[in-house]
C-alpha cells in the first residue's frame, strides 16, 4: 500500500471512529458519568501497544530503550488502574441484595 | 505475526472497547462490559508481544510489572471518595506515554534520508504536544483534588497573556518543526513547553470544576494516542484513541451543559473566586436560620409519607453513604417511601454519588436523577439535604447577579420542610451564598453528616 493510500484509509476509520464514540456514549445514563469517564481513561490505556513497538524497537539505540522503557511503565499503570478503578466502582451498582450484610 | 493476522486480532480488540462502550448504557451489564474491555486489551498486548518478537522481552517484563503494579495497588487501595484523583492520574501517565511515543519516533525517523512526511510530522508534533498537556494538567488536577496544593483558582495579572503567549511561541516551534527545521531539540522544547502549558492552564481553574477538567484531558489523551496511531500505522491506536477522543468530548459538554456553564467559562473563568457583588447580594437579604435538635428531625422524618434524601460532596467527605442507608432503611420498615435526588454535577464527578450510594448497596431504581425528581418535590413531606449546596441552591433560579444563575438545580424547596445537614454555616466549594438556608421551610442540623445521620438513625429506631 502506498503513504498516501495508507493515510486516506487511516483518515477514514478515524472520521468514522469520531461518530461511533459520540453515538455510543449518548446512550450512558448520567449516573453511570463517573465510571463512564474512568472506562473510556482504562480504554486509552491501549497506548500500551504503542509503547511496546516503541521497546521492542530499542535496540537500535540507548535514547529509544529509555524512553520506551518509560513509555511502557507509564501506559501499563494507565492499563491496570483504569480497569481496576472502573471494576471497582461498577462493582458497586447491583440492585438490592436482602441477604448481604454489610 | 503477519501484517494483516495482527491488524485481524486487533480488530477483535476495538470491538471489545466498543462493547464494553455499548454495555455501560445499564448499570445491569457495565461491569461485564469493562471486563471485556479488559480482555480485549490484553489480546493487544499479546499479540503485540509477539510482533516484537522478544526483543528487549526482559524490559518489557521489567516495566509492565512496575507500572502495572503501581497501578493496581493504587487503584485497589484508594477510596471511593478519591477515586476522581485517580482517574486523573492515571488519564496523565497515559498522555506521557503518548508524549515519548512522539520523542521516540522523530528520534527513529530524523536519520533516514529526506525528512518524515508531512502527515507523520503533524501527527508527531500535535501527539506530543496534546500529550505533554494532558501529563501535566492532569497531574495539577490530580494535586488539587488531592490536596496537596490549594482548590481555590490561583491567578495573577496578566495570566491570560502569558499562556496566549506561550501557546503561540508552542504553536510556531511546531509549524517549524513540520516545515523543516529537523532539530530533535526543537520537539524536546515544544514538549517541555507544552506541559508547562498544561500547568498554567490548569491551575487558575477552580477545584469544583476539576471534573470538567479531568474529563477535557481524557478526551486530550485519547486524541494523542489516536494521533501515535498514525505514527505508527497502527488501527488499534487510530480507533481506540479516537473513540475515547469523541466521547471525552461529548462528556465534557455534556457536564458543562448540567451546570449550565459554556466550556470557555469552566475553562477561562476562574470560576469560584467567591464574587464580591453576588455574595453582598445574598448576605443583604439575611433572615434568619432556623436550627432544630436531631430528635425533633427524627420525629419528622418517622411520620413522613414520603422522604427524599438529597447528597452532595458533604456526603462524599464525611463518608456517610452506609449510615443513610441505614437511615433509609429504618424509614423505610415504618412506612415511609424514600428515594434519593441526585443533582448530575453533586460531588465532584458527574454520577459521583451514584457511585457512593451503590457503594452502599442502595438499589439503584431508588436513585432519581434531576429531571425525575424535580415534579416529586412537591408531593415530597421532606426533603434531606445531606452536604450539599450549591446544586439546592434558588440563586440559580432567581438571582441575575449569583455566578451560579441558570444552572438547573433540585427545587428541594418545593417540599413541605426540607432538613439541611451542614457542618456550619460557611459557603459551599464554590463559595457561594445559599439563600436555601434562610428559607422558613427549612431548618438545619449542625455537624458532620456522618454523626448527624447515625443520630437521626438511633432517634428514629427509639421512637
Amino acid at each position: 500500500m502506498s503513504h498516501s493510500t495508507l493515510l486516506v484509509f487511516e483518515v477514514t476509520i478515524l472520521v468514522l471512529a469520531i461518530f461511533l464514540g459520540i453515538e455510543v456514549i449518548s446512550k450512558v445514563p448520567a449516573m453511570l458519568h463517573t465510571p463512564l469517564m474512568s472506562g473510556t481513561n482504562a480504554i486509552h490505556g491501549v497506548v500500551i501497544v504503542g509503547a511496546m513497538l516503541v521497546l521492542g524497537s530499542g535496540h537500535k539505540g540507548p535514547f529509544t530503550w529509555i524512553v520506551g522503557f518509560v513509555a511502557v511503565v507509564l501506559a501499563s499503570a494507565n492499563v491496570v488502574g483504569g480497569f481496576v478503578v472502573t471494576d471497582r466502582m461498577l462493582e458497586m451498582f447491583k440492585k438490592r441484595d436482602p441477604k448481604r450484610k454489610d | 505475526m503477519g501484517y494483516n493476522a495482527s491488524n485481524l486480532l486487533y480488530l477483535i480488540t476495538i470491538v471489545t472497547f466498543i462493547l464494553a462502550l455499548r454495555f455501560l448504557s445499564s448499570p445491569a451489564h457495565a461491569r461485564r462490559g469493562n471486563q471485556i474491555g479488559a480482555i480485549g486489551m490484553l489480546l493487544a498486548i499479546v499479540v503485540t508481544w509477539i510482533k516484537t518478537g522478544g526483543t528487549s522481552w526482559w524490559a518489557l517484563v521489567i516495566g509492565m510489572a512496575i507500572g502495572g503494579g503501581f497501578g493496581a495497588v493504587a487503584a485497589r487501595r484508594v477510596k471511593m471518595t478519591a477515586m476522581p484523583q485517580m482517574v486523573a492520574l492515571f488519564n496523565g501517565v497515559g498522555g506521557g506515554a503518548a508524549a515519548l511515543i512522539s520523542l521516540a519516533e522523530l528520534h527513529r525517523i530524523l536519520p533516514d534520508p529526506g525528512r518524515p512526511k508531512v502527515d507523520i510530522g503533524v501527527a508527531i508534533v500535535l501527539s506530543g504536544l496534546i500529550g505533554a498537556i494532558s501529563f501535566a494538567g492532569s497531574m495539577v488536577a490530580f494535586a488539587k483534588l488531592q490536596e496537596l496544593i490549594g482548590g481555590r483558582p490561583i491567578t495573577y495579572v496578566g495570566q491570560q497573556f502569558v499562556n496566549g503567549a506561550l501557546f503561540i511561541a508552542i504553536a510556531v516551534a511546531g509549524v517549524a518543526l513540520v516545515a523543516g527545521v529537523q532539530d530533535e531539540w526543537l520537539l524536546w522544547v515544544l514538549t517541555a513547553g507544552a506541559a508547562l502549558f498544561g500547568v498554567l492552564f490548569v491551575l487558575p481553574i477552580g477545584g469544583a470544576d476539576m471534573p470538567v477538567v479531568i474529563s477535557l484531558l481524557n478526551a486530550f489523551t485519547g486524541l494523542a494516542v489516536a494521533l501515535g496511531g498514525f505514527e505508527l500505522e497502527s488501527n488499534v491506536l487510530i480507533v481506540s484513541g479516537m473513540l475515547v477522543g469523541a466521547s471525552g468530548t461529548l462528556l465534557t459538554l455534556m457536564m458543562g451543559r448540567a451546570m449550565n456553564r459554556s466550556i470557555t467559562n469552566v475553562l477561562f473563568g476562574a470560576f469560584g473566586q467567591v464574587s464580591a457583588s453576588a455574595a453582598a447580594v445574598a448576605a443583604g437579604d439575611g433572615g434568619t436560620v432556623r436550627s432544630a435538635t436531631a430528635e425533633d428531625i427524627a420525629v419528622m422524618l418517622a411520620y413522613a409519607h414520603k422522604v427524599v434524601f438529597v447528597p452532595g460532596y458533604g456526603l462524599a467527605v464525611a463518608q456517610a453513604q452506609h449510615d443513610v442507608r441505614q437511615l433509609a432503611d429504618l424509614l423505610e420498615e415504618k412506612g415511609v417511601e424514600v428515594s434519593y435526588a441526585i443533582h448530575p454535577v453533586a460531588g465532584r464527578m458527574p454520577g459521583h454519588m451514584n457511585v457512593l450510594l451503590a457503594e452502599a448497596n442502595v438499589p439503584y431504581p431508588q436513585l432519581k436523577e434531576m429531571d425525575e425528581a424535580n415534579p416529586e418535590f412537591s408531593r415530597t413531606d421532606v426533603a434531606v439535604v445531606v452536604g450539599a449546596n450549591d446544586v439546592v441552591n434558588p440563586d440559580a433560579r432567581n438571582n441575575h447577579g449569583s455566578p451560579i444563575y441558570g444552572m438547573p438545580i433540585l427545587n428541594v424547596d418545593d417540599a413541605q420542610t426540607v432538613v439541611v445537614l451542614k457542618r456550619s454555616m460557611n459557603p459551599g466549594f464554590a463559595g457561594i451564598e445559599n439563600p436555601l438556608f434562610y428559607n422558613p421551610k427549612t431548618v438545619m442540623l449542625f455537624g458532620d453528616a456522618k454523626e448527624s445521620i447515625v443520630k437521626l438513625a438511633q432517634d428514629v429506631k427509639s421512637l
